[in-house]
């Protein structure tokens, strides 16, 4: 399993109901089935991706996330999961409120643009990033919506969402204390555990 | 037959027939005193009894689903591109159960039977069948085969319909669910087409009020009007330019694909005659099907479709319906289905979502329309395959 989904899995709890929006080949799914019992509905686009879910046995729904999800009944879900799928949204802001909407908590991981890499590329060769951390050319990249912790933390205070933790890690999905101190400038993914701010 | 029967073909089967003397009563309040089936079975039952699949059929579709009757057959079944050794309803792995529904001309006690009351032929006095009366009819020939719960039922369009009905109505006897190219319940657009089909065949001079059998005729204009008119809304049009649009000059092939208007003859005629292939196609579809299917059957068989709903009970609302269900479900729907398309399959997949019930859901690439769900289309064939491979993965850990 990708490490930043070990991390998502210890704030899921033993029989709760779980969302995953962009489950990719569902393994995070069909380990919470499997080790915590939870009841589990993923959606997916990509056939390949979809069809490891179908062998797997996770429940799987072809179903593209731009084209909202009204079809899912408000508070039905306990926790609503967007691993690494944030930037690729035509709308990020919107897509986070229905999963409030939908579930009693969020958890969303995205790449931190705001990580000192890129910073430095885009500072020192004045073109925007292509690393391993972020594969493609400005042309070609379903990564539309860049955003760096700052901002999603702007985001959450203007919308009322309530951050109930946060941790960065680095690709290797290492946390250290010097990330905790400076997360924007150092974590390369961001992992929020949120829910709507009810006080 | 072909010269030698495939290798993943289930080869030679012999329909068996099982008589029902216990009275069935049907949703309408009428009674049928006894009735018999027709059924085909492929593969073998395993010591536990887990491993049996029901095959539900369609419109005009039987218990044939899989092999030949004899060496004579020119096609086998009418999904056998499903259902065989090592195929996606693999029958090394399951033993698969197919029948003629109550009400069909295959075999099965319907219109063309002889009413025991009588002793003539049933005609327009056979009662009027819905897929509830199907189902209990089924649930019926599952107890008599010794047969505690289907690993799966599986079937499209009207048979996918028969699918859910069994997830609402016998939750205890079903663990999966397959619904293929269905709807939720008709469209006004759906019962149209139905209605066209009806009129054709019941104005036909040659029904006779539904007692043409006594006659020793058959409404064979009204019949192959009705199919002609079905077979449209089976295609999409650009199966139709497809299948119509090739014996076109290699320019006009590259440019247009001739919009499927291929001449039958290379020149129009300038008469009313048939000018165009797909004139000639739909006319040879419609005698072919006016041969081998009986009108009263398919007068039933449309009023089944149109009368499905199974909100009746619940208030008009689906999810209540599945309230119930045990079952895990896989939908699948393809994308140029205008007769029941994607959207139709996206409505039950949203209930099942409101019921808190497991599902899958896929939505097929496919130019086939409607008729792709007997198609050997490789993303659907895969998926299929897939899943009923996992429920005998399931099956073979429950058992150790």
């Amino acid at each position: 399993m990708r490490p930043d989904l070990q991390i998502i899995q210890q704030w899921i709890q033993p029989n709760s109901k779980v969302l995953d929006l962009g489950c990719g080949d569902g393994s995070l799914l069909h380990y919470l089935q499997t080790t915590k019992n939870v009841y589990g509905i993923g959606l997916e686009i990509d056939e390949k991706n979809i069809q490891h879910c179908l062998d797997n046995g996770t429940n799987v729904i072809e179903q593209n996330l731009d084209e909202g999800l009204s079809n899912f009944q408000t508070e039905s879900f306990d926790t609503v999961l967007l691993a690494q799928t944030l930037q690729a949204l035509s709308k990020p802001d919107h897509l986070i409120e229905e999963m409030l909407r939908i579930g009693k908590n969020g958890i969303v991981t995205f790449p931190n643009f705001g990580n000192w890499k890129s910073r430095l590329y885009l500072a020192s060769r004045g073109r925007m990033p292509v690393s391993k951390f972020i594969p493609h050319s400005w042309y070609n990249t379903p990564n539309i919506h860049f955003c760096t912790v700052k901002d999603f933390d702007a985001l959450c205070r203007e919308r009322n969402i309530k951050v109930l933790a946060r941790t960065v890690v680095d690709l290797e999905h290492q946390g250290s204390w010097y990330m905790k101190a400076w997360p924007n400038l150092l974590g390369e993914i961001a992992i929020y555990h949120i829910s709507k701010d009810t006080d | 037959m072909p010269d030698s029967i495939p290798t993943d073909s289930v080869g030679l089967v012999t329909p068996q027939v099982y008589k029902f003397e216990e009275p069935l009563t049907l949703r309408s309040g009428k009674v049928l005193p006894e009735y018999q089936l027709v059924v085909e079975t492929y593969g073998k039952l395993n010591s536990k009894k887990s491993n049996a699949v029901l095959i539900c059929h369609a419109l005009s579709g039987d218990h044939h689903a899989a092999g030949y009757h004899n060496e004579d057959d020119s096609k086998p079944g009418w999904w056998d591109s499903c259902i065989g050794p090592d195929k996606a309803i693999d029958t090394n792995l399951f033993y698969v159960v197919s029948l003629n529904n109550l009400g069909g001309c295959a075999g099965s006690t319907g219109p063309a039977s002889i009413n025991p009351e009588t002793n003539k032929y049933y005609g327009p006095d056979f009662p009027v069948v819905t897929v509830r009366d199907w189902v209990n009819s089924q649930l019926q020939l599952m107890n008599t085969m010794g047969i505690p719960e289907w690993a799966a039922v599986i079937g499209g369009s009207l048979g996918g319909m028969q699918v859910l009905r069994w997830a609402i109505s016998y939750p205890e006897r079903i663990r999966h669910a397959v619904s293929i190219a269905a709807a939720p319940k008709l469209s006004a657009q759906n019962i149209a087409f139905n209605e066209i089909a009806r009129h054709s065949i019941t104005s036909d001079p040659d029904f006779h009020a539904g007692r043409y059998l006594e006659k020793g005729t058959y409404p064979k204009q009204g019949l192959m009007l009705a199919r002609m008119v079905g077979h449209i809304t089976y295609l999409s049009d650009s199966a139709m330019r497809a299948k119509f649009g090739k014996s076109v000059s290699n320019f006009e092939q590259d440019t247009a694909e001739n919009f499927g208007r291929d001449l039958r003859s290379g020149k129009l005629s300038f008469g009313f005659n048939v000018d165009f292939q797909v004139e000639s196609y739909l006319h040879y579809q419609g005698e072919r099907f006016s041969e081998n299917f009986d009108a009263n059957t398919y007068l039933l068989m449309t009023k089944a479709l149109d009368y499905f709903d199974p909100t009746v009970d619940f208030e008009g609302d689906l999810s209540k319906a599945f309230a119930k269900s045990d079952c895990k479900f896989l939908l699948m729907s393809f994308s140029t289905d205008w007769r029941f398309p994607p959207e139709r399959s996206r409505e039950i997949v949203a209930d099942l979502l409101k019921a808190g019930r497991e599902v899958s859901y896929l939505e097929i690439e496919a130019d086939q329309g409607h008729d792709a769900f007997l198609l050997p289309i490789p993303r659907y064939i895969e998926a299929l395959s897939g899943y009923l491979q996992r429920i005998h993965q399931e099956n073979e850990s429950d058992a150790s």
